[in-house]
């Protein structure tokens, strides 16, 4: 089963050009039935996962010589994350993308993306990984550059950039690490590391990981691409981009990459918390200021990702439950905030927070959406943004990390404090004059940000049974660190 | 020993020269610069001195050979780099065609 997360949309990345040359309005179909099929798969993988972590070896090469694919719960986490919002995205750019002309490209981008993205979870192999990085940021680059204007461009160049800096660092520590160890099997470089023990180089190829992985997923003081690029792509990408791109190339793989292969120390712990704080603060402090909605969104994107990484920083049990709890649940309001926006400007043309009005009477299903989305991120119980940020905090606590802890709650305030902002502006404050032409968004874009809505009230509501299948299992991978080889090598 | 130091040398200067120069034209030329330095670099990791082709033969067995795992991952990398520098020259023809200019000073509609 595991090949088909990157055969299906791989395929489906084939076939939609051929497709757009019969008919162009097929391509969104066959994109969101892969969307939907993928979906499916994933949700019967975090059941499967139950049973024992499942390995797919390449060609029949047995692991430590040959490609392996690994499914463990962290893994079936985060390809339920991808492939939910995946599908909900595409489901919502089957209306919005009528603006664009040739939808077929952007089908044929997004499930390359997709591609990029399973591949990246479910590979456990480091170059392999690096690939499937590639893959990901060059269907990134080309779908923020989509609208091809001026800003858009130059943000794409920005992103290309600095991105193509983030995967030059990467494959120089990956190539440091096969030096070391001449494998490139994750499974087996943990183990090898664990004989030999850590040295300058391993060191030096942490550091370039931590460079590459933070570039990735924008946290500061390297997150200067981040609030052009999302902004600048459509809307349903970049509720990609801030909702699943940044976490699984970034968090993800900085995560696997310090737990499962090197081996956590206090020295990475202490790293990972202060760029939690300090993207925290900074972001939402940027944020404040702003009267673009997306850009507000993509700067309270690096704030919400500090907040994960402070949490997985931590290092213990209940730090990276939460952690990895609100990296889920910032999946399913960022990119229902961005789903919102992109209906807004949609319908009225702007993005400017300043020159809206009253739109909670004209649209009232993206009013209501974003009114859960906006408390949810603001951690207004009893929404999914409460209960992770309370994990987070009570295990600050418990960690005798006081900084930490009465940071994240004064973020959460300032956070509370600038979506009031922009449910006042956009929402609330009734127009001037009577704007009539301004009609809701079309039946499917209402549906998608509905179901996401949906989501946010229901795992809000039952955290525990949440937590208990999907998260907890999750957390339980990270934290038996470099043991993850012998579950994947097994006797070998 | 200094073979790997200049291959780190070579990826700074790339790393400088898409960074640092204001001409578009040039980043492209550093995007280059900083991937062909990484590559060189696995290539070094995996030669020997006087070493053979792995070429599997029961009659002449290789006592010598070159690793070939990096080889095999260089041309990986290198078709990689193919498809990013393609994409980001079509990008700066379309930056181009937008704003007239090469110059980064002067593409600034972003704020922030």
């Amino acid at each position: 089963m595991l090949p088909f997360f990157v055969i299906i949309p791989l395929g489906c990345a084939f076939l939609i050009p051929l497709v757009s040359k019969v008919k162009e309005e097929w391509t969104g179909l066959l994109a969101n039935l892969c969307g939907l099929s993928l979906l499916a798969l994933s949700i019967k993988g975090i059941f499967w996962v139950k049973t024992g972590v499942k390995i797919y070896t390449v060609g029949g090469w047995l692991p430590p010589f040959g490609i392996c694919m690994a499914l463990d719960a962290l893994n079936a986490c985060m390809l339920l994350v991808v492939n939910l919002i995946g599908f909900l995205a595409l489901m919502y750019s089957l209306d919005y993308i009528k603006k664009y002309t040739s939808p077929g490209l952007f089908y044929t981008l997004f499930c390359l993306l997709l591609a990029g993205l399973n591949g990246v979870s479910v590979t456990g192999d480091l170059f392999n990984m690096f690939v499937f990085f590639e893959i990901t940021s060059i269907a990134c680059f080309a779908l923020v550059a989509f609208g091809t204007e001026a800003q858009e461009l130059e943000a794409s160049l920005k992103y290309l950039v600095l991105g193509s800096i983030a995967d030059t660092l990467i494959l120089l520590a990956i190539g440091l690490l096969l030096g070391k160890v001449s494998t490139l099997n994750m499974a087996d470089i943990a183990r090898s590391l664990k004989v030999t023990g850590p040295d300058n180089l391993v060191l030096y190829s942490t550091g370039l990981f931590f460079v590459g992985f933070a570039l990735k997923a924008g946290l500061v003081p390297f997150h200067a691409w981040l609030p052009d690029a999302h902004p600048s792509a459509p809307a349903p990408m970049s509720a990609m981009l801030s909702g699943v791109v940044i976490k699984v190339v970034g968090i993800y793989a900085l995560v696997r990459v310090l737990f499962n292969i090197i081996g956590f120390s206090a020295m990475a712990s202490e790293i990972c918390i202060w760029l939690g704080i300090i993207s925290m603060i900074v972001g939402v402090l940027l944020a404040i200021g702003q009267w673009d909605f997306k850009r507000l969104l993509a700067y309270h994107s690096v704030s919400q990702i500090g907040y994960v990484i402070f949490g997985i920083g931590l290092g213990t049990p209940l730090g990276i439950i939460g952690g990895l709890f609100h990296l889920c649940n910032h999946s399913l309001f960022k990119s229902l905030l961005f789903l919102n926006a992109g209906s807004v400007e949609y319908a009225t043309g702007t993005r400017r927070l300043d020159e809206l009005s009253g739109l909670s009477s004209q649209m009232p299903v993206t009013s209501k959406t974003s009114l859960v989305a906006s408390l949810s991120i603001a951690g207004v119980p009893p929404l999914c943004g409460f209960w992770s940020k309370l994990i987070i905090i009570v295990a600050a606590f418990q960690a005798h990390h006081l900084a930490g802890a009465v940071a994240c709650i004064a973020v959460g305030m300032v956070t509370l404090a600038s979506f009031l902002k922009v449910q006042k502006y956009a929402f609330i404050v009734k127009a001037k004059e009577a704007v009539s032409v301004i009609k809701e968004a079309p039946v499917l874009m209402t549906l998608a940000m509905s179901i996401l809505a949906f989501l946010c009230i229901l795992v809000g509501l039952c955290v525990f049974p949440v937590i208990n299948t999907v998260i907890k299992p999750a957390a339980e991978v990270l934290l038996s660190g470099t043991g993850y080889a012998g579950w994947i090598l097994g006797g070998r | 020993m200094s073979l790997y130091l200049l291959c780190m040398v070579l990826m700074a200067v790339g790393i400088y020269c898409m960074l640092v120069k204001k001409n578009l034209v040039k980043k492209i030329i550093g995007l280059g610069i900083m991937e062909y330095a990484i590559n060189l670099f696995f290539i070094l990791m995996g030669y020997r001195q006087g070493g053979e082709a792995p070429i599997l033969d029961k009659q002449t067995p290789i006592a010598n050979f070159v690793d070939p795992l990096p080889q095999a991952l260089i041309l990986t990398s290198i078709v990689i780099g193919l498809g990013v520098t393609s994409l980001m020259v079509a990008l700066v023809v379309r930056i181009y065609e937008k704003y007239k200019t090469f110059d980064i000073n002067e593409i600034r509609k972003l704020k922030g």
